[in-house]
């Protein structure tokens, strides 16, 4: 009996309430998601596409499902605020798997929609049915399961031609007294010719028990959309995470996607991206900070399916300790898809002899008009530099912290809005000098949230 | 010149992935003096500059160095440089993503942290770094970029004498500091040797060619060949050296 079965009899047991107060489209999708689970089991380490990374292994502890949809106390909701200095955010909070927004989201442009999906089944019901589950193919168990026994999550969606000036920042928290799965769920769709970012934080509350966040991500992005999705997980040594993400785009539209590891306990990242219309531009960047005997794995799929496109993939590691971190990604170039550009970098520091990496580049290209590269390096911090600036007085630890820092500035320079690139320059920055990540000075009781919501 | 030792080098040996370069210098530099290293190619001049700095890559096997009363072997490169000494490279290595503020301000700091005392302000720094650029003409362009990135080998050195300016040391070492240089480049470069020449510091200029020395006036010149200082003279050896070459210093010594 593998992991996955506890949660399918769990489901099975308890039908009626995983579907009460669940909107229409979720609740009819549960029963493909278990057909297509069928009698598979979550894949262990070395099957094809997790060579390091057994899922079966992370969704094996008896976690806890909140499945009567326990309210955990709004105060606490509110209680948390990741600030980011000269950046006034709308924020929502999610805690476990509950969305509570904040009363600075009365302050969102006409139209536009940052909820929880059963708020946005009715306030939208003909984008919320239009797309939920569209995106995420259940091919994949862990997909599926998430499709299974997500009960609620969170929605943004910004109409036509909808440009929102102010970022909106999702707060991701794990408070809990006993062992806990969160089942995330988001939905996302950018009209034609919308714009926005949106900033998503991962937190553990030092007290909290092991927990497990299972979270898929549908983005939808119409022509000539723009969207920034940054998502920054620090949370904590027994918090692991299995995500995935799935983007498509229309014509026209420019999507960054960019992921930052810097604290947890075992991460596994799933990004797929299908390019669908002539003229996009994608660019997917990733990070791993890894000490201890923290795990980051990374997995990606950009498909290129049109003309005219151009997609750039990197990921940086820097592992010490005993860390170990994977990335296995892959460029693909259909006949549909001449004169496309498309690169992918992996580049990795190992910082301590123990640290392991594994690396897989993949490209598959079945056109001739393509600008293609590809390729992965691991190494250590470069003697002669680290040589050169002790020359100088700098302390060894403090050489390799800032040869660190420096290595991760490509990454770092992806992120388009100057105030969140300086904060992570300082949050990166903190981490590499040994400081238990968390944003800013907040460690147990993040900053309060006044009562608009104001900073 | 002052009575007193800043610099004694007692039969220093030292190898690399077991090959002995270095074997048995002897040298003794004196606060005010400029002391001129020449040899040809391959007789161990950087290889003494790089043990000198402290250069894990090297290996000591033997022989002591007393940097003013200081085991200098005993120390590591960072505390080498707070007690006072400073390696201009030959080849300055380019850091990308570490600019040359912050790199000059970790240096600057950690030095007054081992001196006990308290960092520069933010102000007091960056006037600092003003005044120290003026003196090697570097642009303030390239002082906000990252450490070497993209300078050419002129500002490169130049860059050298720049930090060798900001941490004030008490002894230099000028590796090959001339090559790759035109004659403006090397007149600045030398220009801000010079300004910074005190009675109390002294130079170890490292040269395959007497030109530089036209310009960095030694008291002391030095030919080192297969691992040893084999000859010692005044500035006059440096001329003699460039019109003659270093053959005949071969024979002599193969022939000993």
């Amino acid at each position: 009996m593998g992991s996955i079965d506890q949660y399918i009899d769990l489901y099975l047991r308890h039908r009626a309430a995983f579907e009460q107060d669940a909107p229409e489209a979720m609740n009819s999708l549960r029963k493909r998601a278990l057909e297509a689970i069928g009698h598979n089991a979550l894949p262990e380490k070395g099957a094809e596409g997790y060579e390091k990374t057994s899922l079966e292994e992370m969704f094996a502890p008896d976690f806890g499902v909140n499945v009567n949809r326990v309210a955990v106390s709004a105060d606490l909701a509110a209680s948390f605020r990741c600030d980011v200095p000269n950046m006034s955010t709308l924020l929502g909070v999610c805690v476990n798997d509950t969305f509570y927004p904040t009363k600075g989201l009365q302050r969102l442009p006409e139209g536009v929609v940052f909820a929880s999906m059963r708020t946005a089944a009715q306030e939208i019901p003909h984008i919320f049915d239009a797309y939920y589950g569209t995106l995420a193919t259940l091919t994949r168990p862990e997909v599926a399961l998430n499709t299974l026994l997500a009960q609620d999550g969170v929605v943004i969606y910004v109409p036509d031609g909808v440009t929102l000036e102010q970022p909106l920042q999702l707060v991701n928290i794990f408070s809990t007294p006993a062992p806990v799965l969160g089942v995330r769920r988001m939905l996302i769709v950018l009209g034609r010719g919308a714009s926005a970012q949106l900033l998503v934080c991962d937190h553990t509350q030092p007290a909290a028990k092991e927990c497990l966040s299972s979270q898929v991500i549908e983005i939808a992005l119409g022509a000539d959309a723009r969207f920034e999705y940054y998502d920054i997980e620090e949370s904590s040594e027994s918090t692991s995470r299995v995500s995935s993400l799935f983007a498509r785009q229309s014509k026209g539209s420019n999507l960054l996607v960019n992921g930052m590891t810097l604290t947890c306990g075992k991460t596994r990242n799933d990004y797929s991206i299908d390019i669908d219309g002539e003229g996009c531009d994608t660019t997917l960047a990733g990070m791993a900070i890894g000490t201890g005997t923290m795990h980051t794995d990374n997995s990606s799929v950009v498909r290129h399916l049109a003309p005219h496109c151009g997609s750039r993939q990197l990921f940086k590691y820097v592992l010490d300790d005993n860390a170990t971190g994977a990335f296995e990604g892959s460029i693909l170039v259909t006949p549909k898809a001449p004169f496309t550009e498309a690169y992918q970098s992996n580049k990795n520091v190992l910082a301590s002899p123990t640290a392991k990496m594994h690396t897989r580049p993949q490209l598959e290209i079945y056109n001739d008009d393509v600008k293609c590269s590809h390729g992965a390096t691991t190494g250590q911090l470069d003697k002669e530099s680290l040589f050169y600036m002790r020359t100088r007085g700098i302390p060894e630890q403090e050489a390799k912290n800032m040869l660190m820092q420096a290595f991760m500035t490509d990454v770092i320079d992806t992120v388009r809005m100057e105030s969140l690139r300086d904060r992570l320059k300082h949050l990166v920055e903190k981490r590499l000098a040994g400081a238990e990540a968390m944003c800013g000075e907040c460690k147990a009781t993040c900053h309060k949230v006044d009562e608009d919501g104001r900073d | 010149m002052k009575e007193d030792i800043l610099l004694r080098v007692d039969d220093l040996k030292a190898s690399i992935d077991g090959k002995q370069i270095l074997k048995g210098i002897n040298l003794t530099v004196r606060p005010g003096e400029v002391h001129a290293i020449m040899g040809p190619n391959g007789s161990g001049k950087s290889t003494l500059s790089e043990v000198l700095a402290g250069n894990p890559a090297f290996t000591v096997d033997g022989g002591k160095v007393d940097f003013h009363g200081v085991d200098l072997l005993a120390l590591s490169p960072e505390d080498r440089s707070h007690e006072g000494l400073f390696l201009s490279f030959q080849y300055p290595v380019e850091i990308p993503g570490v600019s040359m503020v912050n790199f000059m301000r970790a240096a600057l700091n950690a030095k007054r942290k081992y001196l006990n005392e308290e960092p520069l302000s933010a102000t007091e720094f960056l006037k600092l770094m003003r005044q120290k650029r003026e003196i090697v003409e570097l642009d303030n362009k390239l002082a906000s970029r990252s450490v070497n990135e993209g300078f050419s080998g002129g500002e490169k050195k130049r860059n050298e004498i720049f930090q060798m300016a900001m941490l004030e040391p008490r002894l230099s070492i000028l590796d090959e500091t001339d090559s790759g240089l035109d004659i403006d480049a090397l007149r600045i470069v030398a220009g801000g040797v010079n300004l910074l020449k005190t009675s109390d510091n002294a130079t170890i200029v490292i040269t395959h060619y007497q030109r530089l020395l036209d310009y960095i006036k030694p008291d002391f010149v030095h030919v080192l060949y297969k691992g040893r200082i084999v000859k010692t003279g005044g500035p006059e050896l440096a001329l003699e050296l460039e019109e003659k070459g270093y053959d005949w210093i071969k024979e002599e010594v193969d022939n000993k």
